[in-house]
């Protein structure tokens, strides 16, 4: 087994939903692989924050500003890994969209 | 069998996925409602309510209508959801109206529950990028209008503001109408 690192920053200011959030409306991080050129494992998420907003009642389980996402593959064959990164971000203020983005992860093995 | 590299350097950043809407939230806000001269016409649209009804802007003609943009994963649109109940019992018998238009891309599934979670009294529609794009692409939410009794937008809201500033908007749309209502009156009797 392998693991990649995937590094994600967001704009200062602004903070994503955790994998976990403690709301059944929340929309959580995901980070999701299609099997190829690897097995995709465990997706292995940092400890959230939790953080009260103006908004909120309750803290909020978030993360924000750089972290890492870690994913442990088992590798099959040189190629390309396909995921789908699902994040929901807010400010203090407003909310964006729900955005689904494609990742690309190579892999290359040697024998 | 040997890897290139134990922890690859696959690094995304999320912060520039999120600039060209982030602009538009930190787009400032109207200050009360705008002079009626420098007002433009809300775009006419088209949706369904929670009981499959079909409802236009054009139904609400000659009241005072606050717009609300909104869905059930954004935190800050459930701070204005109580103030906004509370406007529409306060003032839904002098000629005002709050309707509610969901951007939740899953549907009544998971608004209706919300909907009977929050005690939600008025009005909420499904909306659909086409009408957000009508009204400048609703990027950020919560995006409010205030719209007046003519039709017109007379306050654009884009993220959380304080209950009295839409309420000052509110009450000074309504009491607009009925002071040219009472110029009119006036004028026709032959009185100032």
């Amino acid at each position: 087994m392998v693991s990649a690192d995937f590094s994600l920053r967001l704009r200062s200011g602004y903070h994503v939903n955790s994998n976990t959030p403690n709301d059944e409306f929340l929309i959580p991080l995901r980070l999701t692989w299609t099997n190829g050129a690897a097995e995709a494992g465990e997706v292995i998420f940092p400890k959230p924050q939790q953080e009260k907003y103006e908004f909120s009642k309750k803290p909020v389980s978030v993360f924000s500003g750089d972290f890492k996402v870690q994913t442990k593959f088992k590798l099959e064959s040189t190629g390309t890994m396909i995921g789908k990164l699902r994040y929901q971000a807010c400010s203090e203020k407003a909310c964006l969209p729900p955005r689904t983005i494609e990742v690309k992860l190579p892999v290359e093995v040697h024998n | 069998m040997a890897f290139t590299t134990r922890t690859l350097p696959a690094v995304l950043f999320a912060a520039a996925l999120l600039g060209s809407s982030c602009s538009k939230t930190e787009r400032p806000t109207h200050a009360g409602p705008k002079p009626a001269s420098a007002r433009k016409a809300a775009p006419a649209f088209t949706l369904k309510d929670a009981e499959g009804k079909t409802v236009s802007l054009e139904d609400y003609k000659g009241k005072v209508v606050l717009l609300n943009f909104w869905a059930t994963w954004c935190g800050p649109c459930k701070i204005e959801i109580p103030w906004f109940v509370a406007f529409e019992q306060k003032y839904k018998d002098k000629g005002f109206s709050v309707v509610g238009v969901s951007m939740d891309e899953e549907g009544w599934n998971i608004v209706k529950p919300f909907l009977a979670e929050e005690k939600i009294n008025y009005r909420i529609l499904l909306g659909n990028d086409s009408v957000g794009t009508l009204y400048g692409g609703v990027d950020s939410l919560p995006t409010t209008f205030v719209i007046d009794r003519e039709g017109n937008i007379a306050a654009t809201h884009i993220g959380l503001v304080s209950k009295s500033d839409y309420e000052d908007e509110i009450v000074q749309l309504l009491e607009g109408k009925r002071t040219a209502v009472s110029a009119d009156a006036r004028a026709a009797n032959g009185s100032n």
